[in-house]
Formats: structure tokens, C-alpha cells, sequence
């Protein structure tokens, strides 16, 4: 069953980036540039976004479990760190060079176009080369 | 200024929405965060037992479109054809949301969500990165 669930929020998000513009680089590059014609609907994205992820954290509350018994994991970390924000410099560059973040990349991946296909295979390359670098850094 | 006449304020609410109710059902079933970048990266060291739902999820993911073509044709989808920097900047963004734990769904939907202190910091890094980035290159 969830299985089940898993394949419906993968596709409800599919549908939520399709409908929300994310999955056009265009229009994520004119949010972006703030200097020019700045669109900015991306911020309503975030806007419609977060208060529903916010009642349903009010809804788990303390719960360990979900109705499906699979256990619950979120973050425990707190601590600001130099990885934190060197991971975010370098996402963000990249993000800003093309206008593609994991998710609309991987959405967009079987629309018929090649960029997509490119950017989220290098995408998984640039994560396995983290795996490769965290055993140094370990 | 505000390019209002190319914004399209109410089908992007609509579409965070989704993304909102998309996360929620994660997290309200399966209790996992919806970050892209987390669930994709996981699978790379994933177990077997672990891996199944990230497969399940990505797989809704990647089929979404297919899903929305009933419905209505896709909208556009222009991105850069410049194969170079397609490949840097997936370097660069698989390897920044690994090393920054999270990339704008973790942080900044989820995180920023439960006013997680990393997720603020991810999310005001990352953003003004991009802008700044945007910045550099339309005046090179």
C-alpha cells in the first residue's frame, strides 16, 4: 500500500511543478533575474506550497508512525555548518546557470526533449561524485 | 519592475498547492520529506528494502507528464540546448544539494515548512546564488 502512496505523491508533484511553471527553465531564469523583467510567480509556488507541508506536520504532531506503520523520518539536524552552505552556493550557481532544479529535471525527462535527458544524467553523476568525495571528507 | 503581464500568479499557487498536498501525502503516509534531490541521491546507497518507494516516487515523477497530457497539452518547456553548460550545471546541482543536504523541495518547501534553521540558511543561500548567477552571466 505504500507503494501505492509513494507512486501518487510522485505524481501529484509531477503535476504540481507542471502546473506551477517550475518545469519551464524560462520562466524559473525571469524569477531568478531581479534586475530586469523580474516574473514573479516562482514565489507563489513556495507560497501555495508551504502552508499545507506546514498542517500536515500539525496533523503528525509527535506521531512515530504513520497510518501505514512505516516510521517517520525527519531531520533532526540543526547545526549550521560549512557543508550546508557551500552545498547551497553551489547548487544555487548551478540552478541559475540553466534554470533546473532535481525535481523539474526529473519531471521533464520523457517530454521528448534532450536538455533534461543531459542535465539529470550529469545531475546523478555530480551525486555520486559527492559519494565518492565524502570519503575523504569523513 | 515587475513583469506582471508574463506572471501567472494563480496557476503557480495552484501548482504549489499540489506540491504542498504531493509532500503531505508523503510524509501523512509514508513519512518520508518529499526532497527531490534527498529521495534520488538516496537511492545511489540505498538497501533494497529502502529503495522500493524511491523508485515508486520517482517513478510518479518522471510519469507526470504523461498524466497532465490527458488533461491538457504541456505547456513549454524551453531549457538551453548548450550541451556544455547542461552538463555543468548538472555537476553542479547533483553535487551542491548532496553536500547542502537538500535542494528547493527539502529545503525550501519541506524545511522551511517546519522553520527548520538549515533549511531558512539553504534557501536564502541557494536562491541568492541563482539571482546572482542570472546576474553574472546576462552581463558577460
Amino acid at each position: 500500500m505504500h507503494f501505492i502512496t509513494a507512486l501518487l505523491a510522485g505524481l501529484l508533484f509531477g503535476l504540481g511543478l507542471i502546473v506551477s511553471g517550475m518545469t519551464n527553465p524560462q520562466k524559473v531564469l525571469a524569477f531568478l533575474d531581479i534586475t530586469d523583467q523580474w516574473d514573479p510567480s516562482l514565489a507563489f509556488v513556495m507560497l501555495g506550497a508551504i502552508p499545507v507541508m506546514a498542517l500536515a506536520y500539525r496533523l503528525m504532531g509527535t506521531r512515530r508512525h504513520t497510518c501505514l506503520q512505516q516510521e517517520i523520518h525527519i531531520p533532526s539536524n540543526r547545526q549550521l555548518d560549512a557543508k550546508l552552505v557551500a552545498g547551497a552556493v553551489i547548487f544555487g550557481i548551478g540552478w541559475g546557470l540553466v534554470g533546473y532544479c532535481p525535481g523539474p529535471a526529473l519531471a521533464s525527462l520523457l517530454t521528448g526533449h534532450g536538455s533534461p535527458v543531459v542535465f539529470s544524467l550529469a545531475m546523478v553523476a555530480g551525486m555520486l561524485l559527492y559519494r565518492l568525495l565524502s570519503r575523504f571528507m569523513d | 519592475m515587475v513583469d506582471w503581464t508574463h506572471a501567472t500568479p494563480l496557476s503557480s499557487l495552484a501548482g504549489g498547492v499540489l506540491i504542498g498536498l504531493a509532500a503531505a501525502l508523503l510524509l501523512v503516509m509514508n513519512g518520508r520529506i518529499a526532497g527531490i534531490s534527498g529521495i534520488l541521491g538516496g537511492l545511489l546507497k540505498a538497501s533494497w528494502s529502502d529503495s522500493a518507494w524511491r523508485i515508486c516516487f520517482l517513478t510518479g515523477l518522471v510519469a507526470s507528464p504523461w498524466l497532465y497530457s490527458f488533461w491538457a497539452p504541456l505547456p513549454g518547456m524551453v531549457a538551453t540546448s548548450d550541451i556544455n553548460l547542461l552538463v555543468v550545471a548538472g555537476l553542479l546541482v547533483g553535487l551542491g544539494t548532496r553536500l547542502g543536504s537538500g535542494c528547493t523541495s527539502g529545503h525550501g518547501v519541506c524545511g522551511i515548512a517546519r522553520l527548520s534553521p538549515r533549511s531558512i540558511v539553504a534557501t536564502l543561500i541557494f536562491m541568492l546564488a541563482a539571482m546572482a548567477t542570472v546576474y553574472i552571466r546576462h552581463r558577460l
